[in-house]
């Protein structure tokens, strides 16, 4: 079997456990689902008079603006709980095992963000289904569908690349696990919840160039209004680059980690 | 062609030289101990072996491959047992041999079938399902050594297997070592445990503060340091007259306590009739008898001036070797 075969059976295979290990850790599985389910039906039920407000995009329903929000959000802390996973197995040395197997190390992050990136589509999944049972139109179609998932698990690739970088120079999940109000941070100075065009100064400013606002708008416009190359093509330039910032970082962390052991 | 050699090992961690220039050689199909006290090192110089850690100097080669410049070929002709903590627990027993058996590129069904003959050969064919989690440490330790034989390794590196198992999943592991042994395969095994360095090494190397203070064969390095002695507890006030009648027969040691002389034999338990007739002779009643032999205990404390089994008491249960920054400063 060539080199290429093995390494890729190894990246499914870690990808796999890294799937059922969040899915046996609920404390790893409830922030990607629950936490952003409870707050899309809160945010729905109480603030869906917000699309009246003069600027606001035009959109059939709140749930059907707010769908976008909800995935990156999922998508974000998925990303995060795979950071927090890569962290406990370095902490319990489990990583060990797969340093001293003789594949490519790298095979290993890649393996982490197969996971991450199948969690990611799991939950893109999972809110196009809740916006479509609660009347929610996809203005794109299943092409607009498909676009929507793409990019969702596209960025939890991005997302989990960061994360695993910092698992990997820290070796602590408490510190990876400490990332979580920035997450929402990153989300809230995004035009994830609210349109950019209805934000006040400085966070106005700071969605305008947050590239998470790119990636959600490239998410939201296929749900909608349709399929739009600009935005989409926009999306998909803030997500290759914080998928390049993120193996930049995890390939130089994990130099680090081999170099202290 | 030997299937370890170690020259001049060092790895440092900031001003802690950890691994102070070991010098070692393994020969194919031997088991060798390497004994010494937490934070002695043992766990920096496996690391270093398995391709885990880049030593800061020297050089070491582990079947016939550099263990910098050619760590992949390495990988793949060893086998790691690593400490309790390195199963993940929430995977079950078969998903974790199945997993090592494609870290180590098998194919599936190859995989999948090396997993169950080696549940089977550990006795986990009946837990294979359930999560690691809920396995005892005799079990864990069983399916961390089942994991590192999926590939049939050249080399099997085992770090302390049985530090906190009880006496009967003690022995278990060191059966399935022997037997492995038994098969060809090379084993490196760091302990805290004299009995199992004892018992299992064919040559043992002890290590103090980074340096390798003693090596050879357990009875040879046991030879070193002297002769067996007999321990002879006399009746209250016989000590002097057993203690002069004994002095003719051979050198007295330092005693215990006021009840027991000690006086070294040469040729050990055939010099026990000859001791028994010259106190019967002088009417001295002979409570009880025993023959001591040289501990590695003894060798360490006679290389180190201290005592390795107070310390593996005093850290009974860690089950590590770290901190390694305890080690000696450079």
């Amino acid at each position: 079997m060539s080199n290429l075969a093995t390494s890729a059976r190894v990246v499914r295979a870690l990808g796999a456990r890294s799937i059922r290990q969040t899915f046996r850790r609920p404390q790893l599985i409830s922030p990607i689902i629950v936490f952003p389910t409870l707050l899309l039906a809160i945010q729905t039920g109480g603030a869906g008079a917000g699309i009246e407000l003069p600027g606001f995009p035009p959109v059939q329903s709140f749930l059907q603006f707010m769908l976008a929000g909800s995935m990156m959000q999922a998508m974000m802390l998925a990303g995060n709980s795979g950071g927090i996973a890569f962290a406990v197995d370095i902490e319990m040395g489990f990583t060990d095992r797969l340093f001293a197997a003789p594949i490519p190390r790298f095979a290993i992050v890649l393996g982490r963000l197969a996971g991450t990136a199948a969690l990611g589509l799991f939950a893109s999944i999972w809110f196009l289904a809740i916006g479509l049972i609660f009347g929610a139109h996809i203005e794109g179609g299943v092409p607009g569908a498909l676009l929507a998932m793409a990019l969702i698990t596209a960025s939890a690739i991005a997302v989990g690349g960061i994360g695993a970088a910092i698992a990997l120079r820290t070796g602590s999940a408490s510190v990876v696990q400490g990332l979580f109000p920035l997450v929402l941070v990153v989300l809230f100075l995004s035009s994830a919840f609210f349109p950019q065009e209805l934000m006040v100064e400085p966070a106005k400013t700071i969605a305008q160039y947050n590239p998470f606002s790119f990636i959600v708008e490239g998410v939201r416009e296929p749900i909608i209004a349709g399929i739009d190359a600009k935005q989409t093509l926009e999306a998909v330039a803030a997500i290759a680059g914080i998928i390049l910032l993120g193996l930049v970082l995890s390939a130089r962390a994990l130099q680090h980690r081999l170099r202290v052991g | 062609m030997p299937a370890i050699v170690v020259e001049r090992l060092e790895r440092a961690f900031g001003e802690v030289l950890a691994v102070q220039g070991i010098d070692l050689q393994v020969d194919e199909g031997e088991i060798y101990g390497f004994l010494g006290p937490n934070g002695a090192g043992k766990t920096t110089t496996v690391r270093m072996l398995t391709t885990l850690l880049l030593p800061t100097g020297g050089h070491a080669e582990v079947a016939g491959c550099d263990v910098v410049r050619q760590a992949r070929q390495v990988r793949a002709s060893i086998g790691v047992a690593l400490q309790e903590a390195a199963l993940d627990p929430l995977m079950t027993g078969r998903e974790l041999i199945r997993l090592q058996a494609t870290l180590q590129g098998l194919p599936p069904a190859a995989g999948r079938k090396r997993a169950d003959d080696l549940l089977e050969r550990v006795d986990l064919a009946n837990a294979a399902d359930r999560r690691v989690g809920g396995y005892s440490g005799g079990m864990k330790r069983r399916l961390d050594l089942a994991a590192a034989l999926v590939h049939e390794p050249r080399v099997l590196f085992l770090d302390e297997p049985t530090t906190g198992l009880d006496p009967v999943s003690r022995k278990t592991i060191w059966e399935e070592v022997q037997a492995l042994n038994e098969d060809g395969t090379t084993v490196f095994l760091t302990t805290q445990y004299l009995e199992e360095a004892d018992q299992l090494a064919d040559n043992v190397g002890i290590i103090d503060s980074g340096r390798i203070v003693a090596e050879g064969t357990p009875e040879a390095l046991k030879g070193e340091v002297g002769h067996p002695h007999v321990e002879l507890l006399v009746g209250e006030g016989a000590v002097p007259e057993a203690e002069r009648v004994c002095q003719e027969l051979g050198k007295l040691l330092p005693p215990k306590d006021g009840k027991r002389v000690l006086l070294e034999v040469e040729h050990g338990a055939a010099d026990i009739p000859r001791v028994v007739r010259a106190l019967d002779e002088a009417g001295i009643v002979v409570e009880s008898l025993e023959l001591v032999r040289p501990t590695l205990d003894d060798v360490f404390v006679d290389k180190t001036g201290h005592h390795l089994e107070r310390e593996e008491g005093a850290q009974e249960g860690e089950g590590a070797d770290e901190p390694e920054s305890e080690a000696a400063p450079a």
